[in-house]
C-alpha cells in the first residue's frame, strides 16, 4: 500500500496533527513500509470469524447513579493552560 | 544492609526492627544520586515526599500494622497518576502536568506504606522498546551502560536492577514490563487483562493496557501482586473475581505440569545464544518434574506484529485526540485560530513515534480503510486467541524467548521503526489474547541478560509464579546484580 503525499495530509488533517513538510516526506515513506508490510493479513481467512474488540467477557458495566465525592471546580482548573474565573479558555470557535 | 535486597529480605530487617524505613529510604536516595547520573532511569525523584512516607510508615510498623510492602522503597512508571507529583508520560505534552489524584494501584500501594521514591522514564505515552522515544532522556542498561534498557518500562527496570529501588511498577500493553525486565534480568509480571486496575493509568491501547510489577525476584512479585490485583470499580474492565494469596503457590514441585514449546517463538533472526540458553532453561524445568512438548505450534503467532500494530495505534489515537491543549498539557498559544492552535499544540507537543501511531491508527480507522485494517485485524485478533484457548486445553503453561535478542545498542534501530517494532514480537501476541506472561532472568550471553517467557491461561498467574519460583530456586541468574 503505497500512500500519496495528499493522504498523509488527509490523515493529518483528521488527526488534527501538524506537521512540517520534512515530516510529510517521513512518514510517507514510513507508514506505505509499515501498512505494505500488514498486506500479510489479507492472507489470512476470516469468513465467519467474528471480531475481538476486547478480551474478556465482561460486557455493560454500571454503577448505581449517586451523587459522591469528585474533584473541586479548583482541582479541575489546576493544570489549565488558560483559564477565566471558574472556565477553561479557548479560541473562538465560531468565527465570522 | 546492601541496595539489592528485596521487599521479603527487608520486611524482616524492618518488622524485627534491625532497621527502620526512614534509614532504608536515605540509603535510597543516596544510591539513587550516585548512579542516576550514568543510569538515567528517573524523570522525578521524590525524595521529601518519600521521607514523608518513610516516617509515617515506621509509625505504622511500631504500631504492629506491617503490610510486606510498608516502609519499602518502589517506584513508579511515569505514566501512572501520582497526586500532586507530575506525571509526565515522558512526554513534552504533559512534562508539567500534575494529576489531581492517585492511580488505584498508587492509593493502594499507599494505603500498604508504601514509599515511593520516584518516577520512571520511559517511552513517550509507553510507545516504544528503548525509552529512546522519551522526550525528556534515554535510559541507560545498568549491564552496559552503551545499550537500551528495553521499553516502554525501561526506566522501572533500569531502576530495580541498578537497586535505586526495591521493585518497580510498570505497564505493558505489548510488552513493555516483559522486554525490559528480560533486558535489565529482573522479573516483570503482566498480569490477565483486568485483573489489575488500570483507573488513573494514563491511556494508550486500552483493549491491551495492563499495570504489573517488576521486582528482583519472584517472590517480591507474588507480594506486590497480592497488593495491587483486584477489582475496582472505577475501571469498567476490571475483572470481578476474587484474588488469591499469590505467595501461597510459591513451591518448587511442578511435577508432571505440562509444558508446551511453541515453535514460532524461535524466530528467524533471532539471536542463537538466545535459544540456546531458553532451550536449557526449559530442560532445566523438565529435570524439575515437568512435562515438555517440543513441538506445538501456533501458527497464527506470525499474524501478531501486523494485528498490534493495527489495534494499537488505532486505540491510540483515538485517547490521545483528547491532547487538545484546552484542559491541560502543552498548549500552543500564538495560534489564531481554534484548529490552528490544536494542531499546533499536536505538532509541538508529541515526538516522532507518537505521531507515527497516531497517523497509522487514523489511516486504519479511516472511511474506506477500517474494513481492510482494523475490522481485519479484530478478526485475525479471535484466531490468534483461541489458538491461545486451544494450547491451554493441552499444556499448563507456554514457555519462549522474552526478546529474539539481548539488549541491544543505544541507537541501532532508531532510523527504522520496523526493525523496532519487531524486538517486542515474543511478546505481543500475549497482549492480544489477554492472558497473563511473566519474564525471569534465565542466563547472560557475553554479559548480556537473557529473558524467559512463562505465558500462562486467563487468571492462571498462580501457576506462572509456580513455575518461574520452581526455576528461580534452582538457578542463580536473578541473584546476579550488574556492577554499577
Amino acid at each position: 500500500m503505497k500512500l500519496s503525499r495528499e493522504e498523509v495530509r488527509h490523515i493529518a488533517l483528521l488527526a488534527r496533527l501538524g506537521l512540517t513538510e520534512a515530516e510529510v516526506d517521513r512518514l510517507e515513506e514510513q507508514l506505505s513500509n509499515i501498512l505494505e508490510n500488514f498486506e500479510v493479513l489479507q492472507q489470512v481467512d476470516t469468513s465467519n470469524v467474528p471480531p475481538t474488540s476486547q478480551s474478556i467477557a465482561l460486557q455493560n458495566i454500571v454503577s448505581d447513579d449517586k451523587v459522591a465525592p469528585s474533584l473541586s471546580q479548583e482541582q479541575v482548573l489546576a493544570n489549565a493552560p488558560r483559564k477565566e474565573g471558574d472556565f477553561f479558555r479557548v479560541q473562538a470557535v465560531l468565527e465570522n | 544492609m546492601t541496595n539489592q535486597m528485596t521487599i521479603h529480605q527487608t520486611h524482616e530487617l524492618l518488622k524485627t526492627r534491625q532497621l527502620s524505613s526512614v534509614e532504608l529510604t536515605q540509603a535510597y536516595l543516596e544510591r539513587i544520586r550516585q548512579v542516576e547520573p550514568q543510569v538515567h532511569a528517573l524523570v522525578t525523584v521524590t525524595d521529601e515526599l518519600a521521607l514523608e512516607q518513610a516516617r509515617q510508615a515506621d509509625k505504622l510498623i511500631a504500631s504492629g500494622n506491617i503490610s510486606p510492602l510498608a516502609g519499602i522503597p518502589v517506584v513508579i512508571k511515569d505514566n501512572m497518576c501520582t497526586r500532586g507529583i507530575k506525571t509526565t508520560c515522558s512526554s513534552k505534552m504533559l512534562t508539567n502536568f500534575v494529576p489531581p489524584y492517585n492511580a488505584t494501584v498508587v492509593e493502594k500501594l499507599n494505603k500498604c506504606g508504601a514509599v515511593v521514591v520516584g518516577k520512571a522514564n520511559m517511552d513517550e505515552f509507553a510507545m516504544g522498546s528503548s525509552t529512546e522515544n522519551s522526550a525528556l532522556f534515554t535510559t541507560h542498561n545498568p549491564w552496559d551502560l552503551s545499550r537500551v534498557p528495553g521499553g516502554s518500562s525501561g526506566g522501572s527496570a533500569a531502576a530495580v536492577a541498578a537497586g535505586e529501588t526495591i521493585y518497580a511498577l510498570g505497564s505493558d500493553t505489548g510488552g513493555s514490563i516483559r522486554q525490559p525486565a528480560g533486558f535489565c534480568s529482573v522479573t516483570g509480571l503482566k498480569p490477565t487483562y483486568g485483573r489489575v486496575s488500570r483507573y488513573g493509568l494514563v491511556a494508550f491501547a486500552s483493549s491491551l493496557d495492563q499495570i504489573g510489577p517488576m521486582t528482583q525476584d519472584v517472590t517480591d512479585c507474588a507480594l506486590v501482586m497480592n497488593a495491587i490485583a483486584g477489582h475496582d470499580r472505577w475501571d469498567s474492565t476490571s475483572l470481578p473475581y476474587p484474588i488469591p494469596d499469590y505467595t501461597r503457590c510459591l513451591t518448587t514441585d511442578i511435577k508432571g505440569l505440562r509444558l508446551g514449546i511453541p515453535r514460532e517463538y524461535f524466530v528467524e533472526g533471532m539471536q542463537a545464544e538466545v535459544a540456546t540458553a531458553i532451550k536449557a532453561a526449559v530442560s532445566k524445568l523438565a529435570e524439575l518434574g515437568a512435562k515438555v512438548d517440543w513441538e506445538v505450534s501456533l501458527p497464527h503467532t506470525r499474524y501478531a506484529l501486523a494485528v498490534y500494530y493495527i489495534i494499537a495505534p488505532s486505540e491510540a489515537s483515538a485517547n490521545l485526540a483528547r491532547y487538545d491543549g484546552v484542559k491541560y498539557g502543552y498548549s500552543y498559544q500564538e495560534a489564531h485560530s481554534m484548529w490552528e492552535a490544536m494542531e499546533k499544540t499536536r505538532q509541538y507537543g508529541f515526538g516522532p513515534e507518537v505521531k507515527r501511531r497516531i497517523m497509522l491508527g487514523t489511516y486504519a480507522l479511516s472511511a474506506g480503510y477500517y474494513d481492510a485494517y482494523y475490522l481485519k485485524a479484530q478478526k485475525v485478533r479471535t484466531i490468534i486467541r483461541q489458538e491461545f484457548d486451544r494450547a491451554f486445553e493441552k499444556y499448563d503453561a507456554l514457555i519462549t524467548p522474552t526478546s529474539p535478542t539481548v539488549p541491544f545498542k543505544i541507537g541501532e534501530k532508531t532510523d527504522d521503526p520496523l526493525q523496532m517494532y519487531l524486538s517486542d514480537v515474543c511478546t505481543l501476541p500475549i497482549n492480544i489474547a489477554g492472558v497473563p506472561a511473566i519474564s525471569i532472568p534465565a542466563g547472560f550471553a557475553n554479559g548480556l541478560p537473557i529473558g524467559m517467557q512463562i505465558i500462562g491461561k486467563p487468571l492462571g498467574e498462580e501457576t506462572l509464579l509456580k513455575i518461574a519460583y520452581a526455576y528461580e530456586q534452582a538457578t542463580e541468574w536473578h541473584k546476579r546484580k550488574p556492577e554499577i
